[in-house]
């Protein structure tokens, strides 16, 4: 595997990739986990679903339109789709909930309609929702490393702030914490992680990056701060050893690295049964 | 600029019920006022007025002699909430974590906890009696505990006005008593203002140096001493029942 990792830009592409949302995908997660707006992530990747499909529909249609890469659609689609959620939050004040189940099917629609107007399935779009070792290219490479580093300075500048902000809202407005501000920085990024993370685990295993090792991290965790890094130890686990199978085994990443972590959370759920007698 | 809060002329209702009217008040520096008043009379209405979670409708709010619009020393105020225990209990945040969070707006944007700062959270869940269960979660506490640490997260960072809307339900006799004294304490020793919530009018007339009577209108507004001269039948006007006030004697 190693001399083949050396050997090939598309393996290396895979694992730095993998490497970047298997840290940024978990932390993340562990806010989206505790302030219970798990299906967000899954509302956002099908909006992220309709930038990708329009993006094979321009590519279609367009002679141009072949070197357009999908994930800037895809990122664009999904920031409007968080921006949009966050609006219907603040109309449905008591439901909140209600804005996810509108934007997922909304997703949905949008992406059927693209899907069939570009003639239906093709093996691109199968890539874009399971996930793909080989599809990783070197622009995908720069700018999933872009995302990550903003992602990254902004949970370790804001972090104070979000964690209040996700304990107690209340309270954050209270002692000053800019709430509205801090929550709008907080979707945008999700919705970023969301189009960084699909070339790899894919469009309809996104969430469950986001948030099944934070669901194994949690029945452990002492405190938030190693609810943070148990998470983050769980998706690297999962990611690095899902894409090692998954080359070896020809699965696609997506399924193998999905299943690593939910092996992950029984044995987290298992262990601490077993701590507890 | 004595007052620490002012507030002239505060009006405020839900979408169909007037809460507040035309309330005025006045905390001024140093002083520990306890506010009364029955349930649904408006208390905690105006605390989330002061502290900018609700807008009133006419009026204006005045902290620290600054306008509430304008006002950015929020870090000045520590604040316990009357459901404090309604967060999530699945949160994975320890009672340490939670206590230094009071520290985030003293600290500003981006800044850390440093070592003086760790020794005030400790300091200040000593204070409530948490220490033995520091490193546990938040939600593994029972309801008293967890309302003492949120004590604790509003002592943490030494406001000089500190708002309390029932800071003790659920806290047992001898850790009330126990809070009770550390008030005091705050408020002689350190000069913090305080402005706070309860029904438990017997025991705050030891303790507090004002005394405000809310039932949507603010019916008394003075000090403890005049609160004392005010005539049974005043008080049982302004809650609607008859009122037990010197029962507490047995403490
Ligand atoms: N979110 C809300 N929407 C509509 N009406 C509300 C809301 N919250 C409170 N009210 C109403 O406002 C009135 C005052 O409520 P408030 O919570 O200020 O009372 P309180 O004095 O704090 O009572 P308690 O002693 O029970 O804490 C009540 O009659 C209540 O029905
Ligand atoms: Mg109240």
């Amino acid at each position: 595997m190693l001399e083949a990792l050396f050997q090939y830009e598309f393996l290396q592409n895979a694992f730095i990739v993998g490497i970047f949302i298997g840290l940024i995908a978990p932390l993340l997660g562990v806010f989206i986990v505790v302030r219970r707006l798990s299906l967000i992530a899954d509302a956002l990747s099908h909006v992220t679903l309709a930038g990708i499909a329009a993006s094979l529909l321009v590519q279609k249609t367009f002679v141009m339109g072949a070197t357009f890469n999908p994930i800037y659609l895809g990122m664009a689609f999904s920031v409007a789709g968080s921006l949009f959620i966050e609006k219907l939050r603040t109309v449905y004040k008591h439901y909140q909930e209600l804005a996810i189940p509108i934007i997922l099917s909304g997703g949905i629609g949008l992406s059927v309609i693209f899907i069939s107007l570009a003639d239906g399935f093709n093996t691109d779009l199968f890539s874009y929702l399971f996930g793909s070792v080989s599809a990783v290219s070197r622009t995908d490479v720069w700018t999933i490393s872009i995302i990550f580093f903003i992602v990254f300075a902004v949970i370790f500048l804001l972090y104070k702030e979000w964690f209040i902000l996700s304990f107690d809202e209340e309270y954050a407005q209270a002692s000053g914490v800019k709430v509205r501000v801090l929550h709008f920085v907080f979707i945008v990024l999700v919705a970023l992680v969301i189009a960084a993370s699909m070339r790899i685990v894919g469009i309809l295993l996104v969430s469950s990056l986001m948030t099944l090792p934070v669901a194994a991290s949690i029945r452990i965790a002492k405190g938030f701060k190693q609810a943070l890094w148990l998470s983050v130890l769980f998706g690297e686990l999962a990611v690095i050893v899902g894409l090692f199978l998954s080359y070896y085994l020809n699965l696609a990443p997506g399924g193998t690295i999905v299943l690593l972590a939910v092996c992950i959370l029984i044995g987290a759920i298992v262990w601490r049964k077993w701590k507890r007698g | 600029m004595d007052d620490i809060l002012r507030i002239e002329d505060v009006s405020f209702r839900y979408d169909d019920e007037d809460v507040l009217q035309h309330i005025h008040f006045r905390v001024p520096k140093g002083a520990f006022v306890g506010l009364v008043g029955p349930n649904g009379s408006g208390k905690s209405t105006l605390l989330k007025c002061i502290l900018r979670l609700l807008k009133p409708q006419t009026g204006r709010i005045f902290l620290f002699g600054t306008p509430i619009e304008q006002f950015k020393d929020w870090h000045k105020i520590g604040f316990v909430s009357q459901k404090a225990n309604s967060f999530n209990t699945g949160f994975p945040a320890t009672v340490y974590e939670v206590v230094a969070s009071g520290l985030a707006g003293k600290l500003g944007l981006f800044r850390r906890l440093k070592k003086s700062d760790e020794k005030a959270v400790y300091e200040a869940i000593d204070a409530v009696g948490m220490s033995p269960f520091i490193h546990r979660n938040i939600g593994e506490l029972s309801g008293g505990q967890q309302q003492r640490v949120f004590i604790a997260r509003a002592i943490v960072s030494q406001p000089e006005f500190l708002i309390l809307d029932e800071p003790t339900v659920g806290v047992d006799v001898h850790h009330v008593q126990s809070f009770y004294d550390m008030l005091e304490r705050l408020n002689k020793q350190h000069h913090m203002t305080l402005l706070l919530v309860t029904h438990d009018i017997g025991t705050i007339t030891e303790k507090v140096t004002h005394v405000a009577c809310l039932n949507k209108h603010l019916h008394f507004h003075g000090s403890v001493q005049q609160f004392a001269q005010l005539k049974t039948e005043d008080l049982a006007s302004f809650y609607g029942h008859h009122l037990h006030l010197l029962a507490h004697d047995h403490a």
